[in-house]
């Protein structure tokens, strides 16, 4: 079981709702990646045009936890005041700290994201930041309180993979929250790559949105996850710079 | 007295007999919808729907969207 603050997960799949090619295609992925915790962005509505469905509306939310993200702050201030937005919905309590500081690279703002997620814990929320893989950062916000660390395996929406599997290994092993690698996973492999290194889960979005084919990417991606989930559990072999037999030396039967 | 106040951005006329933020929503199709409501930079919690809508208000509504 994933446990966040005082919520258990059986999934350790948490996706993204954006940029899905259709709703239909986006319900079909969302049912068979298993995944309890969905994100979202908070944003203006278009009163104008409030007639366009809406993701949110169309789901069943006793079964499942919204995780809505600060996407669209670049100060610890926006990102408190997009939270603040998120829980006076009243559906949710958790939110994903997202304080970008580099449009190019997306990658967070290491400096406004701790102010942020110190304001958000002080005000009594579950606080998820999303942080990029600095191990001395990383530790810093756990020593905050925050109640699980997400690092990044690469920028946001790039399906590089895990670009630093050692920094994410040290954050892993240093943290005693869970961690959830977030942003760059692009195929199953980086997912299960994260699950080996121990983390508690990935949380991905575009790896599934723009896959070919997002309900097939779905349900890989869940097995991915599971899998490298297991390999973690099971204890992998010892990595070996020369080949070691497996079959007998003993009773050979040729000369 | 005619109230204009700012929707979400837009200069926006409310007819006489939308007085209440709840009363606007319903005016707009929105009262079942999940949103959350803003006036003057302040965040309405649900039960402060039935606040009054004065002339120059500045009112957002705001609503969850798709995002990782």
């Amino acid at each position: 079981m994933l446990k966040i603050a005082d919520k258990e997960f059986s999934s350790r799949l948490l996706l993204g709702t954006g940029k899905y090619p259709s709703f239909d295609i986006q319900k079909q992925a969302v049912a068979v990646s298993e995944a309890e915790i969905l994100t979202f962005a908070v944003r203006r509505m278009d009163i104008f045009e409030a007639s366009q469905p809406n993701f949110l509306e169309q789901l069943d939310l006793t079964r499942y936890t919204l995780l809505p993200n600060t996407a669209g702050a670049s100060t610890a201030e926006e990102a408190v005041h997009i939270a603040r937005l998120a829980k006076a919905s009243g559906l949710c309590d958790m939110v994903k700290v997202e304080i970008i500081g580099c449009s190019r690279s997306l990658l967070p703002d290491p400096v406004e994201t701790l102010r942020a997620t110190e304001m958000l814990l002080e005000e009594g929320f579950i606080v998820l930041p999303y942080t990029s893989d600095d191990v001395v950062l990383a530790r810093r916000l756990c020593e905050l309180g925050v109640h699980a660390i997400m690092p990044g395996a690469a920028p946001i929406g790039s399906g590089r993979g895990i670009l630093n599997p050692l920094n994410l290994s040290l954050i892993i092993e240093q943290s005693n929250v869970p961690v959830i690698i977030d942003a760059g996973v692009g195929s199953p492999k980086d997912a299960a790559f994260a699950m080996e290194l121990g983390a508690d889960g990935v949380l991905l979005n575009t790896a599934v949105s723009e896959a070919a084919n997002p309900v097939m990417m779905a349900e890989a991606m869940k097995l991915a996850i599971e899998a490298g989930r297991l390999g973690y559990k099971a204890g992998r072999m010892p990595v070996r710079d020369y080949g070691v037999a497996s079959s007998p030396t003993e009773g050979l039967v040729t000369n | 007295m005619k109230k204009t106040i700012d929707l979400n951005g837009k200069s926006y006329s409310v007819v006489p007999e939308v007085a209440t933020i709840q009363q606007l929503l319903e005016h707009l199709g929105l009262s079942d919808r999940i949103l959350i409501v803003e006036k003057n930079k302040e965040i309405l919690q649900k039960d402060h729907y039935d606040a009054p809508i004065m002339d120059r208000d500045q009112i957002e509504i705001i609503h969850f969207v798709g995002g990782g």
